[in-house]
């Protein structure tokens, strides 16, 4: 009982926040629900047992991400930014289409099924701990992908660099 | 974690008795953490004044002694000042995120074997989080005052908490392999088997990255650029005053003795010593706690400040690197024995 | 030593670690190459060390997560002909526009890679994250002209539709994991099959989302939008590049996920990709004409051809599959070919993408013609070119699964599409030239140009060879 009504506090709180963050006319007030957004998200993950996750989540969303946002907004001239239009076009349209998907969602959904569960329950995670268990499947089972990880994120590298650093030549 | 799988039994007595302990222990915690703040403030001047041949604060009680208090009723009774075109919400909560961000932390930090007041699976990346949030506080406190002093004192601050905190999370990597684990007590417990039951040893450079980066990451001497007086004013909180001003002095402070916890946590076997000392199981944990708060005041008595290239040089290309190799190379020990 | 006997098997992943290992080097070396020419050459060997390695590589490896067959192997060689190609006609490309850095070739190189680790994942994580390698450096390459505001457009735009696009494919994924336990295609097809909640609206919606997802990465209609825009703004050698190879491993994926993992569900989602192809095709033909600018025009046409070539993927079975790779085989040529052509219409000072920059260029350069000619007649589909063998075969295909009447419309589409193609032709042949044009040649350029034109008209005459590559590549699927 208790467990749903966290749930749905964080849900209803994950969602109603999120809009707040693209409805500011302020970018840094924006940053700041932003903030408090990627906090429930953690608290999620927490009630989800994945305690890493959580705390990577506040490390590198809120801590890195985040500040790096902020960092650029507050060189933005926010004066004209608070005046400017932030919706472009026909907005409406893309509400309705968004609210189409929406019940298109919900209609199919009513009908899910889960599938079986894997080896790692509950009861697993929370003995060997969510760390341990995220490690271990991490450099066994998913070695591949996580390699491939790292690939992209050496291509993110390089990207920033081309695109900022590289020196025009005329 | 278990806090919440705890507080989820319902109807239980053992559920308020819980609760009633985590009360306790956090009023134990937050009352003799803030006198400690407010005595580092006392010790720092006093350090400070006799390396520079000065007695520090003399008049307020016996050797100044009741100096710390005096200036708490000061702060708190000054009259507080709002910059007229400052973005007042953000500013009134700027130091208040600063605070949280540092106190939150505490939680987590084992001071004796089994006194913690959240005995978390993933103690150390809280603290990291934790501590990560505490540019937030500078960084809008610095946007909001709507003052290009404390603008650039934020921008600074967030550039060099972000850099430094890498080095920092980096180098506490090792020690996570070393113990196998992220729990600050399994940690501590199993520093037991290494030489004076530290870390300190088999992770020096981590350590050596560790002390720099969190001189860094507290803004103390000599990376002390967001509030570089000279240049800045103040810095982020330059247009504070009163008890706002005074949060972020606490938060300021109050990170110093976490960091400075961590440290002793992670390298210096924390409420472990040479020797038991009966009936105080957490005399070895404040005594490394002083120490090492004494070596914040002597760096900043001794050495000159950074200019802020070579500080960010010294994060991205010194420090980064050789917390990286401690990595590396604990994990090829670490396989090989 | 524990580790050493535990590494896993990864005989069959060598083509990929090969090519890995080699734009590492390559990345490294550049700092002391001087000369990019050298950076351009190394990774076209670097590309055929690659292909060497191919032809010895088939197999799964990390439990099924990796797959490589023949379907894979040939999709890979789409990938490396078109890496090759488009190396070729940057080189003095990239000079003019004064943006001639190394790292643009190791970003192709790890682009390709993205596609071939796409056209081999056997699993959905490896699929999405073979995805986002493949689209981060594309990315990265539209935006390459810095001082360009176009090209920074066009690299911010692909980017967040293309985020857009990949937030689908994940909500999918997350659809199919929470139905069926797994992300394994094969062990997603197998619970579909066993369990009987193949049709559940769920398993639908996850078919929709990916073709939402894989919509964008083809730039089908109505997923389109990106597409002439990002065509336009990036560098013309990046948008040959992206036109094919991106395109290609989204069809990769599209056949791997839909024909493995929703097979038993053909019926369901050729009912889905139907309307689709056919508005594909509307939209890219129709709307090519009304256009000025000839990247554009370009862009639109690949739009169209993604219509095409899903009408081989709805036809499916072998001969659907086979007739779709055969198709964008031979659209690689064809199009980098025509690329080829408009790059070299770029001077100094000189943009030459308007489509009147094309009048009378047949009396002042007539070679540079006759290719446009012929690239031009390949993708209308005119015989003898290889893009009539390729739309004939998708056709076949087509008319033998019983959709005589999409074949119809197509051919109908086809038609339309000669207009804008021919007119290039019209204007080339049959107008005065308005300026004089120069045209920036270059050796790497006449061999790729070469090259791909020879490949067009020896397969539109002797077809048999490529189409019997591509079922033999299917037959193993």
């Amino acid at each position: 009982m208790m467990a749903e009504g966290i749930f749905i506090y964080l849900a209803a709180a994950i969602v109603i926040l999120s809009v707040l963050v693209i409805t500011r006319s302020n970018p840094v007030h924006s940053m700041i629900t932003m903030l408090v957004l990627f906090f429930h998200i953690a608290a999620l993950y927490v009630t989800l047992n994945a305690e890493f996750l959580a705390a990577i989540q506040v490390i590198v969303y809120a801590g890195a991400i985040l500040v790096l946002f902020l960092f650029v907004v507050l060189l933005l001239n926010l004066k004209e930014e608070m005046v400017a239009r932030r919706y472009i076009g026909p907005w409406p349209l893309g509400v309705l289409a968004a609210l189409g998907l929406l019940v298109v969602i919900v209609l199919s959904l009513k009908s899910f099924i889960p599938g079986p569960s894997g080896v790692f329950t509950t009861e697993v995670v929370r003995a060997e701990t969510n760390t341990k268990v995220l490690g271990q499947i991490l450099f066994t089972e998913y070695l591949y992908p996580f390699e491939v990880v790292s690939m992209i994120l050496l291509v993110a590298i390089i990207g920033a660099i081309v695109l900022a650093k590289k020196r025009l030549r005329n | 974690m278990n806090f919440l799988e705890a507080a989820m039994q319902p109807g239980s007595v053992d559920f308020l008795y819980n609760i009633a302990i985590i009360v306790i222990k956090i009023l134990v915690v937050f009352g003799v953490i803030m006198l400690h703040v407010a005595y580092a403030t006392y010790f720092e001047r006093k350090t400070i004044g006799h390396m520079q041949v000065r007695l520090g604060p003399m008049r307020v009680g016996p050797h100044g002694l009741l100096q710390p208090i005096a200036d708490g009723i000061k702060l708190f009774f000054k009259e507080d000042i709002i910059p007229a075109q400052s973005d007042k919400p953000v500013f009134f909560v700027a130091p208040v995120i600063s605070l949280v961000a540092a106190l939150t932390s505490l939680a987590v930090i084992p001071f004796f074997d089994g006194f913690v007041i959240a005995d978390i699976n993933v103690g150390l990346l809280f603290v990291l989080a934790m501590s990560s949030l505490g540019s937030y506080g500078i960084i809008l406190a610095g946007w909001s005052s709507n003052s290009k002093y404390s603008f650039l004192g934020g921008l600074r601050s967030a550039a060099q908490i972000i850099s430094y905190e890498i080095a920092m999370g980096l180098s506490l990597v090792g020690v996570m392999m070393l113990s196998g684990s992220m729990n600050l007590t399994e940690i501590v417990k199993a520093q037991e088997h290494y030489p004076l039951g530290m870390f300190l040893f088999p992770q020096l450079i981590a350590c050596f990255v560790y002390t720099i980066s969190v001189i860094a990451e507290t803004n103390r001497a000599p990376f002390d650029l967001p509030e570089a007086e000279s240049e800045l004013v103040a810095g982020y909180f330059v247009e504070y005053s009163g008890m706002r001003y005074g949060l972020f002095f606490i938060a300021e402070y109050t990170a110093m003795i976490i960091m400075a916890s961590i440290g002793i946590v992670c390298f210096l076997g924390g409420w472990n010593g040479p020797f038991e000392i009966p009936y105080v199981p957490f005399a070895w944990f404040f005594l490394k706690l002083y120490l090492l708060i004494f070596v914040y005041y002597w760096i900043r008595a001794t050495l000159p400040r950074y200019r802020y290239d070579h500080l960010m040089d010294l994060g991205w290309k010194v420090l980064i690197p050789l917390a990286l190799l401690n990595i590396v190379v604990t994990g090829i020990v670490k396989v090989l024995l | 030593m524990k580790i050493l006997t535990e590494m896993p098997d990864v005989t069959a992943l060598m083509p990929e670690i090969v090519m890995t290992c080699l734009a590492l080097v390559l990345l490294m070396l550049d700092l002391f190459i001087r000369r990019k020419e050298i950076t351009a050459l190394l990774a076209i060997v670097i590309a055929a060390v690659v292909g060497f390695f191919l032809t010895g590589s088939s197999g799964t490896a990390f439990s099924g997560m990796f797959i490589s067959d023949g379907y894979s192997s040939f999709f890979k060689l789409i990938f490396l002909v078109s890496l090759v190609l488009s190396v070729l006609i940057s080189i003095r490309y990239i000079k003019i526009e004064s943006v001639n850095f190394g790292e643009y070739y190791s970003l192709m190189l790890f682009s390709t890679l993205g596609m071939m680790l796409m056209a081999s994942a056997g699993d959905i994580i490896v699929l999405y994250l073979g995805l986002e390698l493949m689209a981060l450096s594309l990315y990265v390459l539209a935006g390459f002209l810095r001082h360009d505001t176009k090209s920074n457009e066009a690299s911010l735009k692909y980017f967040l539709l293309g985020a857009f696009a990949s937030a689908f494919l994940l909500y999918g994924t997350s659809m199919i994991y929470g139905l069926t336990g797994t992300t394994n295609l094969k062990a997603i097809a197998h619970y579909l099959a066993a369990n009987g909640v193949a049709h559940n609206p769920a398993v639908m919606l996850s078919v929709i989302l990916f073709v939402v997802a894989f919509g964008f990465k083809i730039a089908a209609a109505p997923f389109h939008m990106w597409a002439p825009d990002v065509y336009e703004g990036a560098p013309t050698s990046v948008t040959a590049f992206m036109s094919v190879g991106p395109k290609a491993a989204g069809f990769a994926v599209f056949g791997r996920v839909f024909l493995t993992a929703f097979g038993g569900l053909q019926v369901d989602w050729a009912g889905i990709l139907i309307p689709l192809a056919i508005l594909t095709m509307a939209v890219g033909n129709i709307l090519a004409i009304s256009q000025t600018n000839i990247k554009r025009m370009l862009a639109y046409s690949s739009i169209a051809h993604a219509g095409y070539a899903l009408i081989g993927l709805i036809a499916g079975g072998g001969n659907g599959v086979a007739s779709m790779m055969n198709y964008l085989f031979i659209y690689a040529f064809m199009n980098i070919g025509a690329f080829g052509v408009v790059i070299m219409l770029r001077t100094e000072g000189f943009k030459g993408e308007e489509i009147t920059d094309y009048e009378g260029l047949a009396k002042s350069h007539p070679l540079a013609a006759a290719l446009m000619l012929v690239f031009m007649f390949s993708l209308t589909g005119i015989p003898p070119t290889a893009g009539f063998v390729g739309k004939f075969y998708l056709f076949m295909a087509a008319v033998a699964e019983g959709y005589t009447w999409l074949a119809l419309v197509a051919v109908i589409f086809s038609a339309i599409s000669a207009y804008f193609y021919l007119r290039i032709v019209m204007y080339m042949y049959m107008k005065e030239p308005k300026a004089e044009v120069a045209l920036s040649t270059s050796a790497p350029h006449g061999i790729a140009l070469a090259v791909a034109t020879c490949a067009v008209l020896l397969i539109g005459v002797l077809p048999s060879g490529i189409i019997e590559l591509a079922r033999a590549a299917v037959a193993g699927f």
